[in-house]
């Protein structure tokens, strides 16, 4: 601000720019931070013969390689799996956060995934397995081997007219988000079962398969750079890029915010409501059709019962994230944190040999407690 | 009623008039037969109790309701507003009673809600100018005299005053013919009252013309040329500052009197 000295004062306020609040993605990565640094001193001070009776050893570590005959400086294993495992939930809260940020909620992103996942899957299987005729096969000889893009067009059209749906559901007739999203929710699942009586839909092409489990990196860097089987979290770093641009300089993102932080506002300043919002649940849709593919494309197979739970681990990532559930509050780039401190308890509980029934337990109490923290951070700063 | 209306066809003196306003919402008569006129640069009140008409009669002229039946006359043309954003594309700007500002967003945001700025022109997906919304921003926040500590505070983190401050600039970032403020002092406490009433003096000497709903009589007085009042959804009286005073208004306002030229109205 050029001449911001001159412009302070309405009764006598000043402005100290050190009082500037710091943003709230801040306090995430920090959690972030301690909570990688609990497991590193965990898995460095074994504490694993305290629930397990396993023998006490030392020198273990959580981030850090080990080993003696790998030279790297960190356990890339468990990072690719960290970045990995979160990856295609994360990719749905992309879209999610979009949703709660304007106002939202969208209760069907999973299975949006479910249904997806088998539709698409029917138009990548392979015609014959190791010699015999495709023993999973949905379609007749013609819909066999096709051209790798037509699954992905397949399932990204069928993301984006379930979130269509969605969105005119919400911004054409006065059913609130939440009941009109359950119905999809209900629904996407029901297509999901009908689609194949209920069988898994396996055996993908090879193209197919390696949408997820080849090297894209690779791909687009002529080799220079490599990661392969990773491609997942690749895509879900690109997305997370490009969608925070999209929220922050251009008008989608702007209209988000005002829409969730003042919808009568909006309405007065001539904002389309209805055009926006059914634009941003589009968008969840073909999120979720994006994951809904990469997942196939990992698993080699979809079964109705995919994505089970996935919308509500991805509205928790958000909220772990500081994404503000009335609205109008949160960001991609918080939700991306958020999304990994859940990918690294998950592989934190594994690497100190904790049971899995821990995890559940303590990912419900970060859920409250980030949301905690965050409305005790909000009161303290009040007006400022 | 047309005839003694037909001296305003004289495009120039009137920046609006309005010809037999009328709303009804369902079985309700919240407007009848509004026709008032605003002279270029002047300033006027319109004064009523609670549900007399007065923001009925302003949802009309900025397109945020349309009129069941009647004119809007606006800078010599008839006008149909069919939306906030037709009547303010015209020229005419609101601060309304319940605050149109995102509480989320920063300064420069609020003040071109609706009508940002872009650099390159994407549909939904435009990338937006945020150095020119800030720019001018500054600049409108210049002209109005508001003092804001920091732009890129949200409005939630901004007191009442403020918040009112960001309202009315709004309105100064944009060519604006006609400023229409619905209670823009209702909340405030006595210095950002102060503060607000000297933007409307700063509006006067620019020769902007203005609206203004308030039900303080003391600032009625003390900024506006004419006062109208509304009752029961019609407009009862329609008073020269020079020739009337706070007890007479109250009178008018009450119903103990109506203007000769209104008898039979209400």
């Amino acid at each position: 601000m050029a001449n911001g000295e001159a412009l302070h004062g309405v009764g006598g306020l000043t402005y100290d720019p050190s009082r500037r609040a710091l943003p709230p993605e801040l306090n995430v990565l920090i959690a972030l931070v301690a909570i990688t640094v609990v497991f590193e001193l965990l898995n460095r001070y074994n504490f694993g013969w305290l629930w397990n009776d396993l023998p006490f050893q030392q020198g273990k570590s959580f981030l850090f390689n080990t080993r003696d005959n790998l030279d790297t400086l960190f356990n890339e294993q468990r990072i690719n799996i960290i970045l990995l495992q979160v990856a295609i939930t994360g990719i749905i809260a992309i879209g999610v956060t979009q949703v709660i940020i304007l106002g939202g909620i969208d209760l069907s992103s999973g299975s949006i995934v479910g249904a997806t996942a088998m539709i698409a899957m029917s138009f990548a299987q392979t015609a014959t397995v190791n010699g015999n005729p495709n023993p999973k096969a949905i379609f007749g000889e013609g819909f066999m081997d096709l051209w790798v893009l037509v699954p992905i067009l397949v399932g990204l059209t069928c993301g984006l007219i379930a979130g269509c749906v969605n969105g005119r559901l919400v911004a054409y007739t006065r059913i609130p988000p939440f009941i009109a999203t359950l119905g999809m929710m209900v629904s996407a699942r029901g297509v999901a079962k009908w689609w194949s009586n209920g069988n898994p839909v396996s055996f993908p092409t090879e193209s197919y398969a390696s949408l997820s489990n080849g090297d894209m990196l690779g791909g687009m860097t002529f080799g220079l750079l490599s990661w392969s089987g990773q491609n997942p979290a690749l895509v879900f770093f690109l997305l997370a890029i490009l969608f925070h641009l999209i929220m922050t300089y251009t008008l989608y993102g702007k209209r988000c915010y005002a829409i969730g932080s003042n919808e009568a506002a909006a309405r007065m300043s001539g904002i389309n409501i209805a055009r926006h919002k059914v634009l941003v649940y589009t968008i969840a849709g073909l999120l979720a059709g994006v994951a809904a593919i990469l997942l196939t494309s990992k698993t080699l197979t979809a079964q109705a019962g995919m994505g089970v739970m996935l919308e509500l681990d991805a509205i928790a990532m958000a909220v772990i994230g500081g994404v503000s559930l009335t609205g109008g509050r949160g960001s991609i780039i918080g939700t991306v944190l958020g999304a990994l401190i859940f990918s690294v308890i998950i592989s934190g509980f594994t690497s100190i040999q904790l049971d899995a029934y821990y995890q559940e337990m303590v990912k419900g109490a970060i859920i409250v407690g980030a949301v905690v923290m965050d409305q005790w951070r909000q009161s303290k700063r009040g007006r400022g | 009623m047309a005839a003694k209306q037909a001296g305003a066809r004289i495009v120039s003196d009137f920046i609006l008039e309005t010809r037999g306003l009328t709303k009804h919402y369902g079985g309700v008569h919240a407007l009848t037969d509004a026709s008032f006129t605003l002279k270029r640069g002047e300033h006027v009140a319109i004064m009523g109790d609670n549900g007399a008409g007065k923001s009925t009669f302003v949802r009309q002229i900025t397109g945020v309701e349309q009129p069941t039946r009647g004119e809007i006359i606006f800078d010599g043309n008839a006008h149909l507003f069919n939306s906030p954003i037709a009547a303010r594309e015209a020229g005419i700007e609101a601060v309304f009673q319940t605050l149109a500002l995102a509480d989320d967003l920063d300064v420069p945001s609020n003040l071109f809600l609706g009508r940002e700025k872009i650099r390159w022109n994407l549909g939904p997906f435009s990338i937006l100018d945020r150095r020119a919304m800030r720019e001018a921003t500054m600049a409108a926040l210049v002209k109005t005299g508001v003092k804001i500590p920091n732009l890129s505070n949200t409005i939630r983190n901004m007191s009442g005053g403020q918040r009112q401050c960001v309202a009315i600039a709004r309105t100064a970032a944009f060519k604006s013919k006609l400023v229409i403020m619905d209670e823009p002092t209702a909340a405030l406490g006595v210095q950002e009252t102060a503060q607000v009433e000297n933007i409307i003096r700063t509006l006067k000497e620019a020769g902007e013309p203005l609206i203004l709903i308030s039900h303080n009589m003391r600032q009625v007085f003390d900024l506006v040329d004419r006062i109208v009042v509304f009752r029961r959804g019609r407009i009862v009286a329609n008073l020269a500052k020079e020739d009337t005073d706070g007890q007479d208004v109250v009178s008018y306002i009450t119903g103990a009197k109506t203007g000769a030229e209104f008898e039979g109205a209400a």
